[in-house]
């Protein structure tokens, strides 16, 4: 069989493809977007769909499965919480068609608000739980979970974390095998979750997992590997890759694959082999927990702590084993080189607009791109928590500036794919309370900071077929605002989006402002603005730095005059121009 | 043993077609390859960090500190920020290109424009390519990666592999002469 390099992303998905998955459902968030971007080139065979959150990916993928096919749904570990409440419950269901759910952990936080270990997830929720290791591992464990769901009848979760879902290694490809087919029939017993049905399946759950428990015991994704009776290491995921690499041949493993329901035969077998225990694990002492609680004496996060990602020098470091490695520590200073807002943002428009008011107001934020404001020099906002929050704090925040006879008023920040994720609920809320604040939605008609994704705003969908968009201005006025509260502004025009916050700043009660200008990174908007950038005549520039305040990538200063160092980049929003008071910025190859 | 390769730069510089080009070609030489990437916040303006294990079997994807042997540095200050990971008697090679980083361009941090001189002091094993410079002079500063992959397959001795037909297959059709004329101007720079 052909062996290709993939990610284990791409894996996944190909193992999905190849289990005979027919729906895949997801809400983009980094690591684990391209699992639903791969599983769309297949989409011939299979309908891949972006959900507006996760728990509707999770439902979606749960109906097909309640009607009898393979179905996943993938997201990264926050998203988990989110998609929770139906976890929970058709964890009781069990399902008809295989059902997994992949969870993408971030230790770390390479690119989330918290690194949170969701291995927790499947004894909290009665979930089968897959560690894979390497993209072959992402591809078998994926087709494997699968059987696992409906041989036991459990929701199996399979949990990745970021190095897993984004190294890239060799795989094997295989064939798409189709299940044998399964119909819907009607079970109300199985699936409606009313007390009455729901005490009866929590019998039959736990009975299930009982089952998988003794399975595991056998499984070949457990294994153990027996070097010598010293020190024996206990580990799944990509921490056997970094246990291995430290460790090479001089200690045993037991390598695990199924991490729930873990096997405490396999465990005690492996410890009457070894003089002593070692747990190696990124993130929380979750194996060490069930290794302790079976009364075995073992080291694990005393040496090893439960903050940020694992690599085998860190492994090699913590234990004392190997070589120390050796390295050349310089004078010089590397700069710091922390993302910014790109070239042309409609982003910067607005916080540089919002910053005009920085004494009268307050701003909550939420996770985006815009996100990207909070740092300097726009310090844009105070507060970022989570999907949607950035319309519901501010209801509660209202209240207690109001307390402190703080006259400021607070202002919600979060973009149109958020708007549909959850944001839309808090909206509701905050006009319902009549609070006092003013919700933005910063507008750019794309998921941009997962690397542009369609939402339910967009013309296309996922698998590039036409659809209907959903207009949030519809949906806002549907919450019945007054419409003289709802204003749109385009952000680079700083007289409008300015007018537009003072408005809101000077007025009581609910304003949202819609900040509405497309990404500038979007395909069509680069070919808009094609040979178009702003240029800057030496002779006129007086060198007051007001364009510098801006903070464009594009702009430098230098020998006392600003000038365009990135032309490529710029594609002459023109905010820069807005600053000048001396006209030597202008807009060269197209008029705009 | 593994050989541990980072190559570090500014999101949009391609590091990643980079890596991906040359995983392949070690794929093909029967390799075990790993590659790991962080991005997610990468394109916009950040350092962006790709790494690439080849040996007879490889398991940890990611390469930590002092475990590097050769940093690719598609930024000068780049290479300075990923030294810690380069292991003693590792080498060098690097572009002079230097981007201006927000902090820089606002006046918060100044740039080590001497980073090179203290570089070589330091590391001995350090190849400077003026790889941004030729791909400019070939048209397209975008084929500053394939330059530098040059010079890397140079000093790695990789002269098996049919790199003229990889790169074609890995380029967008309408580059695949200005990436086949820098590789061969990186590959000739490089000692």
């Amino acid at each position: 069989m052909q062996k290709i390099i993939m990610s284990g992303d791409e894996a996944v998905a190909r193992g999905a493809w190849e289990a005979g998955v027919s729906v895949a459902a997801a809400y983009p968030g980094t690591p684990s977007t391209e699992i639903l971007e791969n599983m769309a080139l297949y989409k011939d065979d299979v309908y891949a769909t972006w959900a507006n959150n996760e728990k509707i990916a999770t439902e979606i993928a749960l109906g097909a499965s309640i009607g009898g096919l393979r179905a996943f749904a993938a997201m990264k570990h926050v998203g988990m919480n989110v998609a929770g409440d139906p976890i929970f419950s058709a964890a009781y269901t069990g399902v008809n068609g295989g059902m997994v759910i992949i969870s993408c952990d971030d230790p770390g936080c390479h690119s989330s608000q918290n690194e949170q270990d969701n291995r927790w997830y499947a004894p909290h929720a009665k979930l089968a739980m897959l560690e894979p290791s390497d993209s072959q591992e992402c591809k078998d464990f994926m087709k494997e979970a699968f059987r696992l769901s409906e041989e036991f009848d459990l929701l199996t979760l399979l949990r990745l974390t970021t190095r897993v879902c984004h190294s890239k290694s060799l795989v094997e490809q295989g064939e798409r095998v189709m299940p044998e087919e399964k119909k819907y029939k009607s079970e109300f017993t199985k699936f409606t979750m009313l007390p009455v049905n729901a005490r009866k399946r929590h019998v039959i759950v736990e009975e299930n997992l009982e089952k998988l428990k003794e399975y595991s015991y056998t499984s070949p994704l457990n294994r153990m590997e027996i070097n010598n009776s010293d020190i024996g290491v206990i580990t799944s995921g990509i921490s056997y890759m970094h246990a291995r690499e430290a460790f090479g041949d001089s200690v045993s493993y037991l390598k695990l694959g199924i991490t729930y329901p873990l096997s405490d035969k396999l465990i005690k077998d492996f410890a009457a082999k070894v003089k002593t225990l070692w747990i190696v694990e990124e993130g929380d002492g979750y194996l060490e927990a069930t290794v302790r609680g079976l009364g075995l004496e073992c080291v694990g996060k005393e040496k090893l702590s439960c903050q940020g990602e694992l690599d085998a020098a860190r492994v090699r470091a913590a234990f004392g084993v190997g070589e120390t490695t050796e390295t050349y520590t310089a004078e010089a200073q590397a700069p710091a080189r922390p993302p910014v807002l790109c070239a042309g943002c409609p982003h910067r428009g607005f916080y540089f607009a919002l910053n005009a008011f920085k004494d009268k107001l307050v701003a909550v934020g939420d996770i985006g791109c815009y996100s990207l404001g909070a740092s300097a020099p726009f310090f844009g906002f105070d507060i970022a928590i989570c999907m949607g929050s950035g319309f519901s704090i501010p209801i509660g925040l209202s209240k207690a500036l109001e307390k402190q006879n703080d006259s400021r008023k607070v202002f919600g920040l979060l973009g149109d794919s958020t708007f549909f994720h959850s944001g839309f609920n808090s909206l509701v809320d905050a006009v319902h309370s009549g609070a006092n604040v003013c919700l933005c939605v910063l507008d750019n008609s794309i998921t941009a900071m997962t690397g542009h994704q369609e939402n339910s705003g967009t013309q296309k969908n996922l698998m590039g077929y036409e659809v209907p968009p959903v207009s949030i201005l519809e949906m806002i006025y549907a919450t019945g605002i007054a419409k003289e509260r709802v204003i749109i502004a385009d952000p680079i025009d700083q007289e409008a989006m300015q007018a537009a916050i003072k408005t809101a700043v000077e007025n009581e009660g609910v304003y949202v402002i819609i900040s509405k200008r497309p990404c500038a990174l979007l395909k069509e908007v680069i070919k808009a603005n094609a040979g178009i950038r702003c240029e800057i005549d030496a002779d006129k520039c007086v060198g007051c730095k007001r364009c510098m305040k801006v903070a464009c990538p594009s702009l430098a200063f230098e020998n006392k005059k600003a000038w365009i160092a990135d032309p490529a980049n710029c594609n002459g929003c023109g905010l820069c121009m807005q600053m000048c008071k001396v006209g030597a910025i202008s807009r060269i190859g197209g008029a705009k | 043993m593994t050989t541990n390769i980072l190559l570090t730069g500014v999101g949009g510089q391609g590091t990643i077609l980079t890596t991906k080009i040359l995983s392949t070609a070690l794929a093909q030489l029967g390799y075990d390859v790993k590659m790991s990437e962080i991005h997610g916040m990468s394109q916009r303006g950040g350092t962006v960090n790709t790494q690439l294990k080849y040996g007879e079997k490889v398991y940890a994807p990611n390469i930590g500190e002092g475990e590097a042997d050769i940093i690719v540095a598609f930024e000068k200050v780049e290479a300075l920020r990923a030294l810690p990971y380069l292991k003693k008697g590792g080498s060098i090679v690097m572009d002079e290109r230097e981007i201006y980083s927000m902090p820089v361009l606002t006046g918060d941090a100044a740039y080590p424009h001497d980073a090179e001189k203290e570089l070589k002091e330091l590391v001995g094993k350090v190849t400077v390519i003026p790889a941004s410079k030729i791909a400019e002079e070939l048209g397209s500063i975008k084929a500053q990666n394939i330059c530098l992959l040059g010079a890397l397959v140079k000093q790695l001795g990789l002269n098996e592999t049919d790199w003229e037909k990889l790169i074609s297959e890995s380029v967008p059709a309408k580059t695949i002469d200005i990436n086949l004329a820098a590789f061969k101007r990186g590959y000739e720079y490089a000692e």
